[in-house]
């Protein structure tokens, strides 16, 4: 397309509004406009320019700040729908069946919970059009700001100081009149602006005061802030960038570490504690008294190691790397893992004690104890007496089709069929002993009874690694510097030139705070002649005036 | 005197400072004709002397309970509330600083001294830390957002002393009712401290026994009689009426109760308040906001966002995601509190580009900065008390 020359000379891009130079309008609605639109200084920006084929409205699509505040706008409020009731990754429910949720959101929400279920509001954060809705925010983002933020670059570069009249005229603050002496007030105004730390240039009977110009950049720095954050979310899907795992591990237990290969842990204890009133500082009392027992501390005491080098895996070969309390708030840290407690179970059986004895006598013939985790085929209690377990059901639950069954292979209810080898009896009698009760095929001589039960702690961790985190981080810097930069500094200009005879005008342009902006023009009023202004989007300072002057 | 027992003392220095702040605040914008004279006015200067003062009062009371428990005193509604309403009179002092307008004072300090009332209805005893707690990131989350969320708040003061003076309140309209209506909320806030004070002087105390959501028998103390009972409840104390209704599991009865209890009598205020006056609220406070300068209520509203959005953003956000990260291995999770926090945050940069492009100043902007408080106020309020999030284990 054809460049559009100014009066001035000045060659500007197709689809230029106002003169990059001088400011001249250059379009048939800018000349008949009394206010041009300065918002990126009337530049060439591709949306507004082409607007035919199928990818420039794609473009002018997503470059439309209406657009994309409604993309905001959706993204809030289906967010909102989602806090509702609580999501499928807080239901305690197990496993992944579908009609488990089903039936849980049923039962404790009744219709409403069904129809939040079928909708996938229970899920909905990782539904296909939540991040659809996502996916379009970003592209919105990256769209609005390079259309804008190239042409504006351009024409503050390009702009000059004297401005041509027709600029100054259409522009939001603008004043015009005859002044006694012209130049002096040009002088004059020069020094005040300098003092309020403007940025001023002169060009033959003309003042450009400019400051803060690089707050322009701020939305831009930050707009670039939030697409790295989202690039640094959408990495998570590579392999090798993140790793979220989780293990039980049981106390005096060592295991290979999910998801960080090569590693294992120990758990050496695992330990809840509690404030308690004498120890705790007295200004506590109060709220123990009110609340009862107060945690205060998880731990899990563990220890770390690694296989050695050509060392075959699952060998024994490991070797010691360090020891570390993980409390909640301070995860293990090791080669870009961490570990964190995250849950615990407390009271596991873990050792049963038995003795075996003669029913008629009572008379012992010896202790064994049977580690729930490994238990052993055989015991031997000397002198011609011993065990042989027969079989193991770590979780009893019932007979069925005359079998005893095991629901899990955690010991919570554990059952066992023993074979007791005595003197009198070297081909053993069988005897089926659970919890709270003992069963014979036939009335046996001896019995094994229950002596004492040991249990232990395991400790809920969860393993991630998570190589996008620094690019997480460094997205949010940048977005903090960005919105920093754009909110706490204004763009501000103000125009000062000679017209014709004694004639003096002013005009003045922010990006926002147009309050403060003429502020600092009456500022310099009070030691230069310039001509009264007037805000044309001030509907009601005339009215204030009315009621009392304003400031 | 202990620490604990001095912090609450100073607490009370500065809620009466806010209160004598707002009289002088007052006699500052009646005794002076137009915004310029009144910003010299003594009455203006007397004003801020003494909200600094309580101010630092404040600033006492955080420091003194910060020394007696050992950690930040914003762990929970009380210790939070009392710390936010602590830091909307500092953004008021920093923004009056800038724009030296005794009206922002005149409204601002009010709403700082019904948060504190509000805040002082929750149990007020100093506890320990659970474990999920102790981290020196939370303490550094929780007081940045809640100084950027104050700052936030200044403009929704600004934009409602905008719309007091800009609406018209002799004709019937939708905006009239919209602002009789945030009054009206005000008003509610008040009568849940009325009522609540009053019970809780008249020492009462109804328990239940009940099954909660996991189907597990738990222990419930009333403060107001039971108008709604808990699923599957048994009273224990006799003496005390009888709930109209039982709740199914899901719902805490107990804070529903408390919240009927509270519309009840703020509606009962509400309606006192318009027989004696005979006016809507609104009308009542509109000639301290006629006074007000419409641009400069409007530029320290969108000045106020703009101050305040980077500190949201890096408190609630940024320090929020580090901690979730230290605490629950995930910077993330869509817990109701975090959702919250980004709808808050979305909200505002929504603000922003609709006043930047789409030039929605005056009315628009102060609506939009007033319902921007109304969602923060519903994170802070809501859903803490309401949507219950995974904070369990933690
Ligand atoms: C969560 C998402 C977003 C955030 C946090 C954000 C943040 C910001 C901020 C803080 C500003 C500066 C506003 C001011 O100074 O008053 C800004 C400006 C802007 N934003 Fe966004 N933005 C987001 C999304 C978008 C989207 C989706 C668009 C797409 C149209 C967009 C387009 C713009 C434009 C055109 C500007 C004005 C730039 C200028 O004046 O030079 N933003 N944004």
């Amino acid at each position: 397309m054809s460049k559009i020359k100014c009066q001035c000379g000045h060659e500007n891009p197709f689809g230029t509004v106002l003169c990059e130079k001088c400011g001249r309008p250059l379009t048939e609605e800018a000349k008949d406009s009394s206010m041009v639109d300065m918002r990126y200084e009337g530049s060439a920006r591709r949306s507004q320019t082409y607007k035919k084929s199928i990818i420039d409205k794609i473009w002018n699509f997503f470059s439309s700040v209406k657009i994309g505040v409604s993309i905001i706008i959706a993204v809030l409020s289906t967010s909102a729908l989602g806090t509702i009731l609580p999501q499928k990754f807080y239901v305690p429910v197990n496993g992944n069946d579908p009609n488990a949720y089903l039936d849980y959101y049923e039962r404790l929400y009744g219709t409403f919970g069904k129809i939040y279920y079928h909708l996938g509001l229970y899920d909905m954060y990782n539904s296909w059009w939540f991040k659809i809705l996502i996916g379009m925010l970003g592209t919105s983002i990256i769209i609005a700001s390079l259309d804008r933020v190239i042409p504006l670059y351009k024409s503050l570069k390009k702009q000059r100081t004297k401005r041509h009249p027709s600029f100054m005229k259409r522009q939001r603050i603008y004043g015009e009149e005859p002044v006694v002496n012209p130049d002096e007030s040009l002088v004059n105004a020069e020094k005040a602006l300098k003092d309020m730390h403007y940025n001023v240039k002169t060009e033959d009977g003309a003042i450009l005061a400019e400051k803060n110009r690089f707050g322009r950049w701020g939305p831009y720095v930050n707009h670039t802030g939030l697409i790295i954050f989202l690039l640094g979310v959408l990495m998570r899907g590579l392999p090798g960038f993140y790793v979220d795992e989780t293990m039980w591990i049981r106390e005096g237990e060592t295991r290979e570490i999910p998801g960080a290969p090569g590693y294992l842990l120990e758990n050496v204890a695992f330990t809840v504690e509690t404030y308690d009133k004498e120890s705790a500082d007295a200004v506590f009392g109060e709220a123990l008294d009110k609340n009862g027992a107060i945690v205060s501390n998880f731990q899990s005491d563990v220890k770390l190691y690694k296989e050695k080098e050509n060392s075959l895996p699952g060998s024994e070969d490991v070797e010691f790397i360090k020891e570390y309390p993980i409390v909640v708030n301070k995860p293990l840290k090791f080669d870009g893992y961490s570990i964190f407690q995250m849950d615990y179970k407390t009271g596991e059986l873990s050792k049963m004690k038995f003795a075996l004895l003669n029913k008629e006598t009572q008379k012992s013939l010896g202790e064994f104890t049977v580690d729930l985790n490994e238990p052993a085929k055989k015991y031997d209690l000397g002198s011609g007496s011993s065990i042989q377990l027969m079989e193991y059901y770590a979780d009893y639950d019932g007979i069925v089709d005359g079998e005893p069954v095991s629901k899990s292979p955690v010991p919570n209810n554990p059952a066992f069929i023993f074979n007791m080898i005595t003197p009198e009896h070297p081909e053993g009698e069988k005897s089926f002993v659970a919890i709270q009760q003992t069963l014979e095929v036939e009335p046996n001589d001896y019995e094994v009874k229950f002596q004492s039960v040991e249990s232990r702690n395991a400790s809920g961790l969860t393993i991630r690694k998570d190589k996008t985190l620094y690019i997480l981080l460094l997205g949010g810097i940048v977005f903090m510097i960005g919105v920093i930069q754009g909110s706490y500094w204004q763009h501000r200009r103000i125009w000062i030139q000679k017209g014709e005879g004694s004639e003096m005008m002013v005009a003045a342009h922010t990006n926002k705070n147009w309050y403060s902006l003429k502020k600092d023009i009456d500022k310099v009023k009070e030691t230069a002649a310039l001509p009264a202004y007037t805000d044309k989007q001030d509907k009601d300072t005339a009215a204030d005036t009315m009621e009392g002057e304003t400031v | 005197m202990d620490y604990a027992s001095l912090s609450a003392n100073l607490l009370f220095v500065s809620f009466i400072a806010y209160l004598a702040g707002t009289f002088f605040f007052g006699g500052a914008v009646k005794s002076s004709k137009t915004e310029k004279s009144y910003k010299d006015s003594m009455w203006g200067k007397i004003g801020i002397v003494i909200t600094i003062i309580g101010f630092v009062s404040q600033l006492g009371y955080f420091i003194t309970r910060w020394m007696a428990s050992g950690h930040a005193p914003v762990s929970n509604m009380f210790e939070f509330t009392t710390a936010f309403s602590m830091m909307l009179v500092g953004a008021f002092i920093l923004i009056f600083f800038i724009y030296k307008t005794p009206s922002l004072g005149l409204f601002a300090l009010p709403i700082a001294i019904v948060i504190i009332a509000y805040a002082s209805m929750f149990p007020r005893e100093i506890t320990p830390l659970i474990p999920a707690l102790k981290s020196y990131w939370l303490t550094v989350h929780v007081i940045t957002a809640a100084i950027g969320e104050s700052i936030l708040a200044i403009s929704a003061v600004a934009g409602l002393i905008f719309l007091a003076k800009n609406i018209d309140l002799t004709k019937k309209s939708k905006e009239r009712f919209w602002l009789e209506a945030v009054m009206f909320t005000i008003v509610l806030v008040l009568g849940f401290v009325v009522s609540s004070t009053a019970f809780s002087l008249s020492g009462y105390e109804a328990d239940f026994n009940y099954i909660d959501k996991n189907e597990q028998p738990a222990k419930i103390t009333y403060n107001y009689p039971p108008l709604f009972g808990m699923h599957d409840y048994e009273q224990v104390t006799t003496d005390t009426m009888k709930p109209w209704f039982e709740m199914p599991s899901i719902v805490n009865a107990k804070t529903l109760t408390t919240f009927v209890w509270s519309v009840a009598s703020g509606i009962v205020l509400y309606l006192l308040l318009r027989l004696i006056f005979r006016r809507p609220i609104a009308a009542l406070l509109q000639p301290f906001a006629k006074k007000a300068n419409s641009q400069l209520m409007d530029e320290i509203g969108y000045r106020s966002v703009l101050i305040g959005f980077p500190v949201f953003t890096l408190g609630a956000l940024i320090f929020a995601m580090i901690w979730a990260q230290e605490a629950w291995s995930r910077f993330w999770g869509w817990d109701p509190k975090e959702v919250w926090a980004l709808i808050t945050w979305l909200f505002y940069a929504a603000f922003l580009h609709l006043r930047l492009s789409q030039g929605w100043e005056g009315k628009k902007s102060a609506w939009l900065a007033v319902a921007g408080f109304v969602i923060i106020m519903f994170n802070l309020i809501a859903v803490n008390l309401i949507i219950a999030g995974l904070h369990s284990y933690a």
